[in-house]
């Protein structure tokens, strides 16, 4: 093919005008108070990061009725995706531990992100609005012991699949889902894969091959990638 | 409503045919299609049970490509990321590298060179072009129409061939960086990329004539799925998807992202029809329009580095961050959630086709049985895209 050289064509942009981040966001923050009349006191806290995003988090039984208020009053109409997040850090850190070693202390203390939280497992959703396409994240604690919450199929179709492979990875419980079956694992699969205390297996029975080669890989650094094909 | 007159249609059948099942006693049956159809790409598995002619439950049993991606992310490093990203929608690779840079770059402040930012669209929309031109071809074949595919693999081969001149990877360029590009383009490639590109159009009109003004493609197309428009937005599809059912939304130009989509002049195009027609319309539109906003850019890359100044070790302060982009399949996003580590603490990775799909248990119900290859090609999927 064509040799790699750097590239001689290439003429001056007489406007190159970045894209800058406003500091205030007029817009986001309107919405937010308009969020927060909206829903009383279902917000527990918010966050705001002008020119980027929203972030609120409701309270868990209010799940259903805020995201139904925010579809209704707010016209967040689009429903992007569901999941959620264990805010535990791993036992296992990166699964690059010498098995040989004993295992480092690490800082298990449970942090929670934009918006702040209470228990170790959230369960956040992005919803859009189809015509000002302004997103927002709402989250929502899970309590640790009954990992339940509302199921947002009857607000949005769409969150069937996406509950589904939540319940499936993080083993949260939504209520009024009338099909919680396994998306992709097996049926008879043990555990919730995505929580953070479930070892990521491919590094327990082989351990990361980072620490068995001490020695320097032949031909230098820049050995250049090499692609192989699952293409259809 | 158009989807209301699906489901009326199929109840007035279902009505019509009780009194003859009655009498001939006919029972209903599970077909199963798949894991391995050529209208799945991929190994996606579709149980339908039916009455007669007719679907009346059918649901996608996913999970034959699940390879855990979420997981693998959160032991890997930042920079390592693109590659397991690179394998999700296998036919548009790049793109699916770029809203995870674009996350991590958000995350850590740190924007690509204006010359890099060039190029990474271009390059997106050349795996876009890759992407739907396989797919204008492929629809053809599902379709009973041999003849498009083999235009679509031969012109499918010419953008492959400058990706690969550019990145190295046909399928897998894993060529993006935090803070810029592996490298710059090699000499030439803008002209060679200029001829591909009229090349591409040529495709585009010769796939226009063959298939969208065949008589039997309408017939086999036209109101056939219909999505309406609050079903569309209710199920989160993206894309042309969604653009087929009239809703005007494309995120490379109503979303502000340090790429350079805003520089060229190109149409966002809708129908409003919303039916597998209007899909595979608006597909093919978008790779014309595609093939303009390239031969666009390339005639304006400035001069300069592709790659900002990162440290060696890539560190991403604490935070989360949401990109998503206007991939070939919808939208693509991440949510990255970083712990000021080396690697991510979480990455929640919304794919297009998951989405597109988690639709079918509806827009299956009442449809006849060939048109299930319809309505799954025309939603167009790739396994990948949606297992992750």
């Amino acid at each position: 093919m064509l040799p790699k050289l750097p590239s001689a064509e290439v003429r001056p942009l007489s406007s190159n005008s970045e894209i800058t981040t406003p500091v205030v966001d007029a817009a986001r923050e309107e919405l937010l108070v308009a969020i927060k009349s909206s829903l009383g006191d279902a917000v527990v806290d918010s966050h705001l990061k002008p020119g980027d995003d929203i972030w609120i988090r409701v309270r868990n039984d209010a799940w259903q009725t805020s995201i139904k208020k925010l579809r209704d009053i707010n016209s967040f109409d689009y429903f992007c995706f569901l999941s959620a997040i264990d805010w535990m850090p791993s036992p296992y850190g990166r699964g690059e531990d010498d098995p040989t070693e004993p295992t480092p202390q690490r800082d298990m203390t449970i942090r929670s992100g934009y918006a702040g939280g209470e228990t170790r497992m959230q369960v956040f959703v992005r919803i859009v609005n189809s015509k000002t396409h302004i997103g927002l994240n709402v989250k929502a604690d899970v309590s640790d012991a009954v990992p339940t919450i509302d199921s947002l199929i009857t607000v949005f179709a769409g969150a069937n699949w996406h509950e589904r492979e939540a319940h499936e990875m993080f083993g949260i419980e939504f209520a009024g889902h009338p099909d919680l079956r396994k998306m992709y694992l097996p049926a008879d699969f043990e555990g919730h894969p995505m929580r953070k205390d479930f070892p990521l297996l491919a590094r327990m029975v082989k351990p990361w091959p980072g620490i068995v080669d001490v020695e320097p890989l032949p031909g230098g650094d820049d050995s250049g990638d090499s692609s192989d094909g699952d293409a259809s | 409503m158009l989807g209301d007159r699906q489901q009326l249609s199929y109840i007035a059948a279902q009505a019509a045919d009780a009194r003859l099942n009655l009498e001939l006693e006919t029972e209903g049956m599970t077909l199963n299609i798949g894991p391995q159809h050529p209208a799945t790409h991929g190994t996606l598995r579709i149980i339908a049970r039916l009455d007669g002619e007719q679907v009346v439950w059918a649901e996608p049993a996913c999970g034959y490509m699940h390879r855990g991606y979420e997981k693998l992310a959160e032991v890997r490093t930042f920079p390592q990321v693109t590659t397991l990203v690179n394998r999700i929608d296998w036919l548009g690779s790049f793109a699916n590298e770029v809203p995870f840079i674009l996350a991590a770059e958000k995350l850590m402040g740190v924007e690509a060179p204006t010359r890099a930012q060039y190029i990474r669209t271009i390059l997106f929309e050349l795996s876009r072009i890759a992407n739907v031109s396989l797919f204008l071809g492929d629809l053809g074949v599902q379709l009973g129409a041999i003849t498009p595919v083999f235009l679509a693999f031969r012109d499918r081969e010419y953008v492959l061939n400058l990706i690969e001149s550019a990145t190295g990877g046909r399928f897998h360029p894993n060529f993006d960086r935090i803070g810029g590009l592996k490298d710059d383009l090699p000499a030439g490639w803008i002209d060679e990329t200029r001829a591909v590109m009229k090349k591409l159009r040529g495709f585009c009109d010769q796939i226009e004539d063959l298939l969208f003004g065949n008589e039997i493609f309408q017939s086999r197309t036209r109101g056939i799925g219909v999505i309406p428009r609050d079903v569309a937005l209710q199920y989160g599809l993206s894309g042309a998807n969604l653009r087929a059912s009239g809703v005007d939304w494309d995120l490379r130009r109503d979303q502000s992202l340090p790429m350079m989509w805003n520089k060229a002049d190109w149409k966002v195009w809708t129908h409003p029809d919303g039916d597998s027609f209007a899909r595979c319309w608006i597909r093919l539109q978008e790779t014309r329009e595609s093939t303009k906003i390239v031969d666009q850019l390339l005639g304006s890359i400035p001069a300069g580095p592709v790659m900002a100044k990162v440290p060696k070790i890539i560190k991403v302060p604490e935070g989360e961050a949401w990109v998503s982009t206007e991939n070939p399949l919808g939208e693509m996003g991440y949510y990255v959630v970083s712990r000021g580590d080396l690697g991510p603490f979480r990455v929640k990775i919304r794919s297009a086709s998951f989405n597109n799909i988690s639709i079918t248990p509806w827009l299956l119900r009442g449809v006849y049985v060939p048109d299930i290859v319809t309505i799954l090609a025309s939603l167009y999927f790739i396994l990948g895209d949606i297992d992750r």
